[in-house]
């Protein structure tokens, strides 16, 4: 068992119970004297208008999947940099075929106008 | 005898089976989704403890980023107001619980015809000693260079599918 992860464990733990210590001491010191007003939603001293949930534009999907998918790039790239010299040429050019082929992507997605907002 | 290991391991197996039924049962899929970042951080945690330092950073980065954002658009994207206001056990549920039973059925009957392979020569000791991501990227470019390449393919049919499917709505 890995035991020199122990400080993250720890980082963790302080971070979840500061967080959460943040939001007790909140709730047992504050005022609590609500009235209508109060509660609806403040959006410049305006009455909200509409739905709070609206459906989001199908655009944001795609940056989502561009994201993701250079994102899984990126990763494969970790492990290659690690055992780049001892590899050698050989990885270099196995690399360079991986992004060439990414690459195509990049290209059908710039040529469709996936980066643009229209 | 609950060793620390066992409970270790005893904490993960329930908090993520745990999280897993209150991710599924949630109205509200906003919650549902950070319910699920929690499970992604356990499994994550789980992969540290099999010695799998690489497995359990790319979990985080890609599961607990990416893909959690993909979810998150998804449930943005659609309109989920019906689905919120539905009832929450509806009549395709008995439908559901024989599937989900049967599956069971047949995940458990096939552990008994689970074995232990033969060792391979990346054992706990070696990994330790040469680190998990160098060890997996000892094997990857080597060995497994084919697959490797296939992934970027895998990739590239992602890419095209996201934006043909996407652009063929924004075009009207």
């Amino acid at each position: 068992m890995p035991t020199e992860y122990l400080p993250i464990v720890i980082f963790m733990l302080v971070a979840t119970a500061f967080g959460l210590g943040s939001l007790m001491v909140g709730i047992i010191f504050r005022p609590h004297r609500p009235y209508a007003e109060k509660l609806i939603p403040y959006e410049s001293g305006n009455i909200p208008v509409g739905e709070t949930r609206s459906r989001f534009h199908i655009h944001f999907y795609i940056i989502a999947m561009l994201f993701l998918v250079f994102d899984v790039e990126a990763v494969f790239m970790y492990p290659w940099a690690v055992v780049f010299d001892k590899i050698g040429l050989y990885a270099y050019i196995e690399m360079i075929l991986f992004i060439l082929i990414l690459t195509v992507g990049y290209i059908y997605a710039w040529k469709k106008d996936a980066f643009k907002w229209d | 005898m609950i060793t620390l290991p066992v409970f270790f391991f005893l904490y993960h197996a329930l908090v993520i089976v745990g999280l897993s039924l209150v991710t599924v049962s949630r109205r509200n899929p906003v919650h549902s989704v950070l319910f699920m970042l929690i499970i992604f951080f356990h499994i994550a945690s789980l992969y540290l403890f099999l010695n799998a330092e690489f497995i359990a950073a790319i979990q985080i980065i890609v599961y607990a980023g990416a893909i959690l954002v993909l979810f998150l658009f998804v449930v943005f994207l659609l309109d989920l107001r019906a689905e919120e206001h539905a009832d929450k056990y509806s009549m395709s549920q008995p439908a559901g619980a024989v599937l989900a039973l049967s599956l069971f059925a047949v995940l458990a009957s096939t552990m008994r015809g689970f074995v232990l392979g033969p060792h391979g020569i990346y054992g706990i000791e070696k990994i330790t000693e040469m680190t998990h991501t160098k060890a997996i990227g000892t094997v990857l470019y080597t060995k497994y260079l084919f697959p490797f390449e296939v992934a970027s393919v895998v990739l590239l049919v992602a890419i095209v599918g996201a934006i043909t499917l996407a652009k063929r709505h924004t075009k009207s």
